[in-house]
């Protein structure tokens, strides 16, 4: 190892700058989880008896299930029953109507993270959802969403608001069965973000949901649902952060899109989970179901996800293309360094003719960080004249880390079309000392060769995201290369 | 000849091994502010050694000898202390940074020299406009903006986006590592004319070169041959035609 590089690697890691935890009254569940406490979550939200079946059935799924090791990832096996699965600020019992309401703890909290909520959120133009542990405190701009017929509230006040889309929709694209963690969300799932964009709306901003975990010993399951009907489009953006704990955390969400005829939804994802401390210790378990379907014809779904936090990143934002010409997209960064692990992809399954999908996949690996690229491109019989490209690109940094690639590629209808690319490289010294001989300190070559790699993923992003995914990837890389 | 105060570069006795192997062999070179002295040497002979060993590249173990620039112990600088402090060193291979822009390094790299010289950083309006005048002097297009540093460049496109880079960062000691290697004659004119446009008696150049076509352009003080690792005769202009025409095995069999 060069000079050079021994120099980088001693370069002090800035840490992680979410690790606050808020001192807060909560009302939280005793650990466990039977189906006493799936009655009593699904009592505390005062759900219909449809849903608290459906949860019911879902748990009783889950006893029979294995908790899966296929991924390239490794942990200790978890022990659920000794997790709490619910918990909530403790708060007037009708929940805050404005944000005057809030505890100003909470919203000191959001300061602190940099959520734009108050009036700088609708300067920003940015309506955010937040999340706390597992309850919605604050949705801003109902209004002017109203006033153009966009729903979009809590998961838990859209199942007393609007059951019968909950009712239709709940399970549709991600049924209960589907996977382990996602039938354990289906038992247990807290709250999360809900979207209908009617016919035809444009939806006037982007909409944001804020998660951050804070209770100990607490899993987070939020679940969120968007539906975008024929002809209209909505942004959506979700961030996460969670506080600096010894213990690891489990984060198991679900997400479920559906795009009818000539829908766009754009899913952004800035993940900051705390990825636990220089020697692996502590960190969140994500993992997280994330799915779409393009149920109309020309339907159009596009995911993007910069992942630089978590111990562990378990998730395949994936694509049914079922409508005729329809789109899906998946752009991806994910970062890993000191002991973190990703294992992260995306699943195009192509049904309909015509339709097209589009991976971009950027892998960042340092420190000792194992990052793996796990991607299904399927085409079925039915979906004639259906292309796909994918490119994924890994880059490393030093000599302990990882990249790896496992695409699977299922062709069954002879007129499709599947191109894949893909690199591996390592930042040149080359590179870094052409910057530092131009007064560029290492730190901000790294951020800059580090951000260019990135560029194709980036550029997807909203703006203000790409700005905010930039700064985090500078941070989860400090003192990284080698 | 070299002003008589402390010259700008002061070389001396100069050793410098890479991986155990003697590449720069007791190199001794006094440069004045004002002064362009170019370096001329068969492959091998230490020249891009020299400019890397000035710019600070890992890599080199400097085992004797001293560098001092305007009075400094240069070698005691970090590269990119040295790029701050106005040393600029033109790649004989520029690398190409994908996905990085062009204007945001030069951005990037103008704004850590006025830091260091407790500036503010550079409006991006006016930097653009400066960045334009530069690269219609350098016959550069104006999509080389948006392109990727040295991304898919030409190797002309490269060399004429260093000596760009230089124009714009105003060095006070050049160094140009055989930036008019693969240059055909209208783009090596270019490059003269860029390298001349900064000629001033604050500021010094070293040029590196293997061939004298270029000093034919831009026109040294003094010529130095380098052999083996020191430099083994300087004159003025006229060396380098006699170089050319009797071919470095003649310094060289002198040298021995």
């Amino acid at each position: 190892m060069s000079e050079n590089a021994r120099q980088l690697e001693t370069l002090v890691a800035r840490g992680y700058q979410h690790g606050f935890v808020t001192e807060i009254d909560a009302d939280t569940v005793a650990p466990g989880l039977n189906e006493d406490v799936v009655r009593l979550i699904s009592r505390k939200k005062q759900e219909p008896a449809f849903l608290t079946e459906w949860r019911l059935k879902a748990l009783r799924h889950w006893l029979t299930m294995r908790e899966p090791h296929w991924a390239h990832v490794k942990f200790a096996p978890i022990d659920y029953q000794s997790i709490s699965y619910y918990s909530a600020p403790k708060s007037r019992k009708d929940g805050p109507k404005s944000l005057d309401e809030v505890d100003p703890k909470l919203l000191e909290t959001y300061e602190k993270l940099g959520v734009p909520l108050h009036e700088r959120a609708r300067l920003a133009g940015v309506a955010v959802d937040a999340v706390f542990d597992s309850v919605s405190v604050a949705t801003t701009f109902k209004e002017r969403l109203a006033a153009a017929g966009v729903v979009f509230c809590p998961f838990s006040e859209a199942v007393r608001t609007h059951p019968q889309l909950i009712e239709q929709y709940l399970g549709s694209v991600v049924p209960y069965t589907d996977n382990f963690f996602a039938t354990l969300n289906s038992a247990v799932f807290s709250d999360g973000s809900f979207v209908y964009v009617p016919k035809g709306v444009r939806c006037p901003m982007e909409l944001s949901t804020y998660f951050r975990i804070n209770a100990m010993n607490t899993g987070q399951f939020e679940r969120t649902l968007i539906i975008a009907d024929a002809g209209s489009y909505v942004s959506y953006l979700e961030g996460c952060s969670a506080p600096q704990r010894d213990e690891n955390q489990l984060h198991a969400a679900v997400v479920e899109l559906i795009a009818l005829d000539d829908a766009y939804i754009k899913y952004s994802t800035v993940q900051n989970w705390y990825p636990g401390d220089a020697n692996g210790r502590g960190g969140i378990y994500n993992f997280v179901t994330k799915r779409g379907e393009c149920r109309g014809r020309r339907a159009h779904i596009s995911w993007t996800q910069v992942e630089t936090g978590s111990a562990i990143t378990w998730k395949y934002p994936s694509c049914v293309l079922r409508g005729e010409g329809s789109i899906g997209e998946f752009y991806s960064v994910a970062t890993v360094n000191h002991h973190q692990q990703a294992d992260t992809g995306t699943k195009m399954i192509h049904i309909g003719r015509d339709t097209r999908s589009t991976i971009i996949s950027k892998g960042i690996s340092a420190g000792r960080g194992q990052n793996t690229y796990r991607g299904l491109v399927k085409m079925l019989p039915s979906a004639h004249a259906a292309r796909n490209f994918t490119q994924c690109d890994s880059l490393l940094m030093g000599g302990e880390c990882g990249a790896h690639t496992f695409p699977y590629v299922e062709v069954k209808n002879p007129s499709a079309t599947v191109e894949h690319e893909a690199s591996t490289s390592k930042i040149s010294e080359d590179q870094l000392f052409y910057c530092l001989a131009r007064g560029i300190s290492e730190e901000d070559a790294v951020n800059m060769i580090v951000s260019g790699f990135c560029k194709s993923v980036f550029r997807e992003l909203p703006m203000e995201f790409a700005v905010e995914a930039q700064a985090l990837l500078a941070v989860s890389l400090e003192g990284a290369v080698g | 000849m070299t002003a008589s105060r402390t010259p700008l570069l002061a070389i001396d006795n100069l050793h410098v091994t890479v991986e155990g192997k003697q590449i720069l062999d007791g190199l001794t070179l006094q440069l004045g502010a004002g002064a362009v002295h170019a370096i001329m040497g068969p492959n091998g002979s230490g020249k891009s050694t020299l400019a890397h060993v000035l710019a600070g590249r890992p890599g080199y173990e400097i085992t004797a000898g001293t560098v001092s620039y305007e009075g400094r112990d240069l070698l005691a600088l970090a590269p990119e202390e040295r790029a701050r402090e106005g040393v600029f060193l033109g790649f004989q291979y520029p690398v190409e940074i994908p996905g990085v822009n062009n204007v945001y390094l030069l951005k990037a790299a103008v704004n850590a020299v006025r830091k260091q010289r407790g500036l503010p950083e550079v409006d991006a309006f006016e930097f653009l406009g400066l960045v334009r005048e530069k690269m219609k002097r350098m016959h550069i297009e104006d999509s080389f903006l948006s392109r990727g540093v040295n991304e898919g460049f030409s190797g002309g496109e490269k060399k004429r986006n260093e000596v760009l880079q230089m124009l714009v960062l105003e060095p006070r000691l050049a160094i140009l590592d055989e930036t008019d290697s693969g240059l055909d004659i209208d783009a090596l004119k270019v490059v003269a004319a860029g390298v001349n446009s900064l000629r001033s008696p604050e500021r010094a150049c070293l040029l590196i070169t293997h061939y004298q076509r270029l000093l034919e352009y831009v026109v040294p003080d003094i010529v130095h041959v380098l052999v083996r690792g020191r430099i083994a005769r300087s004159g003025d202009r006229t060396l380098a035609l006699e170089l050319e025409r009797r071919g470095y095995d003649w310094v060289a069999g002198e040298a021995a």
